[in-house]
């Protein structure tokens, strides 16, 4: 394959025209210049092809010589990923730092699974079992939390001649498959084409939430695992922090992180997190769960147009291994906008702001590939990709070519609000915008799981903030004390609800993580207050008069008790007490 | 042919190595198609000679075989088609030694102060190469800037690039110039070196600027590149890489902390608008290009720690946001880089107040890791946390009051009311000249808060309020 020649006729930017060289393929991967760029082919005519560099062209001429490999743009998957921090063509960027130094340079060619690394793989099944594609073949203990599975790449079948246990590289053979004469060597390592899909044998619905710990998502907006999740914000609205949140502490079993385009520092911060955090339900540093994908805005475009289809095969590998893994792609606005670029500089048509006219099938391609699945092979075994995409569009404005087509390929969207920001109300999550389609399938688990009537104060609280923010319209024009008092209860309870349970705060301690026992101890907390006051109200109890109970107050921030339930079950008590003693106070009788 | 000597006895032309090629085949605006080029490099630098025996300089911005697409930089008046174009054979560098401390120069790195050029043998390529996020220090050090509002509200860290969304005829300069005088890490005795890109600036502005820097005696730690409103708009597009480049050599290889000022960023933007649109590319929002993100990251994040060296970036671009709109691209890409925004207020300046800083859309997103014990103080992330609220909603009852009028309001709105009141007038304001310490700037945000009932302070944890509320500390 190696040798087939070609030279450059044009480099304008990330697009390099190759005259020279014939029977290339689409997405076959190109040495492009005397440094040896790695590129893609994007387009081909009869007697040139263009190819999109995934590094910066400066200095490129005319005449360089271009090499076809042969191969489409691949992921390397084997054990040796976990952990790691790779660019957007999965180049390892700490094996990148020590070999160049602090900046990345191009022309760097570093393999993705280190070559050298000796890992102790335990077979699974004997010498003469039959075997087939997705069939579990060995262990090997990848970190001290992910056990990686050596599958039978996708594609090979029969009988395995011999196989071995000890320590081996990722590309020497630990087993021999034999079918029909012919021999194949099993490593721990293969190579999968990153634009395509990994097979799996069927679809199933998506039934457990993925339970976050944030209650404005997990109790209103859940998202269930192998589902899809967009959201969109303008900036300074906590895209990034609400999504690093859900690495840090959602329960799923693998995080794929993909930093796509933006800020060095968020990336730095998570580094330099994730070593440190640990994990409450394993005890380990979630680092041993991580992949991080890193693709900064000052690193070459194109890289970030890969980085994705990089993120989410290795996302599919862990799955087909039986894990439950979140993808967190942020941003795929910028994602977009490469390909935008890239568009632009083959000439393409666009159609909505500059856009592809091609834009809606990526979207729809990539959020496609999340899912629950049942995997091919053996032992059989169920797995999901979950994908949270951040959306940045332009001015906070969500009428924009980006978000629309996003939302309509996921099941959930966090709308974040720019007002709600300003008031440093965290998760800066409109309750009023937002939807999740998950929310009915997942509700099976928090009935049997949390408690019964969990639905049910759903419900009514996302009615009651509903009814208020309707009410606070009507108050903005006459004012507050103008309104009736059944209509400032409401406005009461809604303001206990943002403040006592959809804010939340983030930085540390008991509130960083919410159980969702306790996410609906303070639901049934704030309801029943209301519909306790109400009732008073309605019995000629004025607003003034439950105003003042003492305990409201408490109920805005025992969410940060770090008593945990204790303190919200604790509240609950004295709170009803306080309500009730002021019912005996105007001689009323409940009628409930 | 006595008229093509005009070239030959011209010493510069033996300046530079490279290949010389004559004639171009069209002139469009500061484009130049040159034919018969057979190799020349992506972003290779061209100098251009012209028949009135100006040097031009030049880049390649798509090259094939045969033919090369040059964008000039300077002035394009007097160019024909009967000119020298030279090939240099390199991509832009600028030479760097400790010389270059306490000088000026143009927007091509050329010194401007009536010294003599920067003799070097380090040339540095002034696009640069990112920084390789795992070689990333996470900042964290605390700057202090005297100014109460940025101190307590959005703190910023050293390695942190923080812009200022301001609108034309607002004292942005002002606040730049009296961020870089007072600018300190708190027990380093150290001062920031300070490099000032001028991109496009009036001449009054950048005189201003060099004239602080004079007076406090700042300008023996400063570099300033100077792209004058008069000056080549295509140079403007050098400006600020040539400003990091600068940085990036005092803070990486001196060791120096490094303040980078840029301003007008959107005089930059507007450059670049107009090279693209001469190119012929699909223009993005209004007209600017779709890489104009891209491109404004390749600059802005430059800045940074690295780890296991000494030195650090900060950067403070100033922008004038077109017409006071946020959303206008400019300021929203720059925001969606940058980390945080310092938003000043045409409504604020009016009312006499300064810095004229519109706290609720201004933020620092590096804050969290700047603050706190040991830090700043113990209550302050929860303090800025509790003005934020309250100030949010004295807005809000101030703009009600406006419809309803004061009397309408509930007697708990009455109270934000007069805490928005107290807020802008006790904590916010204060004199270009007055640095503040930290310490100054928490007490006076109690004093502000202490205008509320102790129970709307349901932001900070209950001990903080015992140990700092003006009521508990006699």
């Amino acid at each position: 394959m190696s040798g087939r020649k070609g030279y450059i006729a044009r480099v304008s930017g990330p697009v390099v025209t190759v005259k020279g060289l014939e029977d290339v393929k689409m997405g076959e991967v190109v040495y492009v210049g005397e440094e040896e760029l790695i590129g893609e082919v994007v387009r081909i005519s009869s007697d040139f092809f263009i190819a999109q560099v995934y590094e910066d062209t400066s200095g490129v001429r005319p005449k360089e010589p271009v090499v076809a490999t042969g191969k489409l743009l691949v992921a390397e998957l084997g054990p040796g990923l976990m952990s790691r921090t790779f660019d957007g063509i999965q180049r390892p960027l700490r094996d990148i730092r020590e070999l160049i130094g602090d900046f990345v340079q191009r022309g760097v060619k570093v393999s993705a699974l280190p070559r050298n690394k000796k890992w102790h793989f335990k077979p699974t099944v004997g010498k003469g079992a039959k075997v087939e594609e997705g069939d579990i073949v060995g262990e090997v203990a990848e970190t001290p939390l992910i056990t990686h599975k050596v599958m039978v790449p996708p594609g090979i079948k029969g009988r395995i001649s011999w196989i071995s246990e000890g320590d081996f590289t990722v590309d020497e053979p630990i087993a021999e498959v034999e079918y029909d004469g012919r021999r194949y060597e099993l490593k721990m390592m293969h190579e999968w084409p990153v634009r395509r899909p990994r097979p799996f044998r069927e679809r199933l619905p998506s039934e457990l939430p993925l339970v976050i710990g944030q209650r404005v998502i997990d109790t209103f907006f859940p998202v269930a695992k192998g589902g899809a999740a967009a959201i969109p914000g303008g900036f300074g609205t906590g895209k990034t922090v609400t999504l690093h949140k859900i690495a840090m502490y959602s329960d799923s079993q693998i995080v794929i992180y993909i930093g796509c385009g933006e800020r060095g520092n968020e990336i730095a911060e998570m580094l330099m997190e994730f070593p440190q955090l640990v994990d409450p339900r394993s005890d380990r540093p979630i680092i041993e769960r991580s992949i991080v994908i890193a693709n900064t805005s000052n690193m070459p475009v194109s890289a970030r147009e890969a980085s994705i289809y990089m993120g989410v095969t290795m996302a599919e590998y862990y799955r087909d291994m039986g894990y439950d893994v979140t993808l967190i792609a942020d941003s795929t606005s910028r994602w977009a906008e490469a390909l935008r670029e890239i568009a632009g500089r083959l000439g393409e048509m666009p159609v909505e702001r500059g856009f592809p006219a091609y834009l809606p099938d990526k979207i729809a391609e990539f959020y496609e590939r999340a899912g629950r699945i049942k995997t091919l092979g053996r032992p059989e075994r169920e797995g999901s990709v979950t994908i949270l995409g951040a959306v940045s569009p332009p001015g906070g404005d969500f009428n924009e070519p980006v978000t629309i087509h996003t939302l309509r390929f996921v099941g959930a969207m966090w709308a974040l609000d720019t007002e709600l920001a300003y008031r440093r109300h965290f998760p800066a999550i409109n309750w009023l915008r937002s939807f999740s389609q998950y929310a009915d399938t997942v509700e099976r688990w928090w009935t049997r799981n949390v408690s019964k009537d969990f639905p049910q104060y759903r419900r009514r609280a996302l009615r009651l903030l509903t009814i208020a923010s309707e009410i606070e319209a009507i108050a903005s024009v006459v004012g507050e004390g103008a309104l009736p008092d059944d209509q400032r209860l409401i406005l009461l309870v809604s303001e206990i609800l943002k403040e006592g349970f959809l804010r939340q705060v983030a930085l540390s301690g008991e509130d960083v993580f919410c159980i969702p026992r306790k996410q609906y101890l303070l639901l049934k907390m704030i309801i029943d207050f209301f519909d306790k006051a109400y009732e008073l109200i309605t019995k000629r109890v004025s607003v003034d008069e439950i105003t003042k109970v003492p305990e409201i107050f408490e109920m805005m921030r025992v969410k940060e008790d770090e008593r945990g339930i204790k303190a919200v079950e604790d509240l609950y008590r004295r709170t009803m007490k306080k309500l009730d003693e002021l019912a005996q106070k105007y001689g009323i009788i409940y009628s409930g | 042919m006595g008229s093509d000597v005009w070239y030959f006895d011209s010493e510069i032309l033996t300046r530079y190595p490279g290949k010389i090629y004559r004639q171009v085949k069209e002139l469009r605006g500061n484009l130049l198609v040159i034919d018969g080029v057979e190799d020349s490099a992506y972003d290779e630098v061209v100098y251009i000679y012209s028949r009135d025996g100006r040097e031009r300089a030049g880049r390649v911005l798509e090259t094939k075989i045969g033919e090369a697409i040059v964008q000039v930089l300077g002035e394009r008046e007097g160019l024909e088609t009967d000119i020298l174009v030279k090939f240099t054979g390199s991509t832009f560098k600028i030479p760097v030694s400790e010389d270059i401390v306490g000088r000026i120069f143009n927007g091509r790195f050329e010194p401007i102060d009536g010294l003599p050029p920067v003799v070097s043998g380090d040339w540095r390529e002034i696009t640069g190469a990112p920084i390789n996020p795992v070689a990333r220090e996470y900042p964290h050090d605390f700057i202090q800037t005297g100014i109460s509002v940025i101190d307590g509200m959005f703190s910023l860290v050293r390695g942190q690039k923080l812009p200022i969304f301001s609108v034309s005829g607002l004292p942005h300069n002002i606040v730049a110039a009296q961020l870089a005088r007072q600018a300190t890490v708190r027990g380093e005795g150290e001062e920031f070196a300070v490099v000032f890109a001028g991109v496009g600036l009036r001449s009054t502005e950048a005189n201003f600027f060099i004239e602080q820097f004079r007076e406090t005696g700042a300008i023996e730690r400063m570099v300033a590149i100077l792209n004058l409103a008069d000056d080549p708009a295509v140079e403007r597009l050098m400006t600020p890489r040539i400003a990091m480049t600068v940085a990036e050599y005092l803070a990486f290889d001196l060791e120096m902390h490094v303040l980078v000022i840029m301003s007008d960023m959107t005089n930059y933007c507007e450059a670049l608008r107009e090279i693209s649109t001469a190119r012929g590319e699909i223009p993005g929002r209004l007209g600017y290009p779709g890489y104009m993100y891209s491109d404004l990251a390749s600059i802005y994040e430059r800045a940074g720690i690295i780890k296991g060296k000494r030195g650090s970036i900060t950067l403070f671009p100033i922008l004038t946001m077109p017409g006071g709109d946020l959303r206008h691209p400019i300021p929203d890409l720059t925001g969606y880089i940058t980390e945080g925004q310092i938003f000043l207020s045409q409504e604020l300046h009016t009312r006499g107040i300064y810095p004229p800083v519109n706290v609720l859309p201004s933020l620092s997103r590096l804050m969290k890791a700047g603050i706190g014990r040991g830090k700043t103080r113990e209550d302050h992330r929860y303090v800025a946390d509790q003005l934020y609220d309250a100030y949010s909603r004295g807005v809000k009852a101030r703009d009600l009051a406006r419809i309803i009028g004061e009397v309408g309001l509930s007697e708990r709105m009455r109270r934000f009311l007069k805490f928005a009141d107290e807020f802008e007038k006790v904590f916010v304001n204060q004199n270009p000249e007055e640095n503040r310490p930290i310490e100054e700037t928490l007490d006076r945000a109690w004093q502000a808060l202490a205008t509320l009932p102790e129970e709307e302070l349901v932001r900070i944890p209950r001990e903080m309020i015992e140990k700092y509320h003006p009521k508990y500390r006699g």
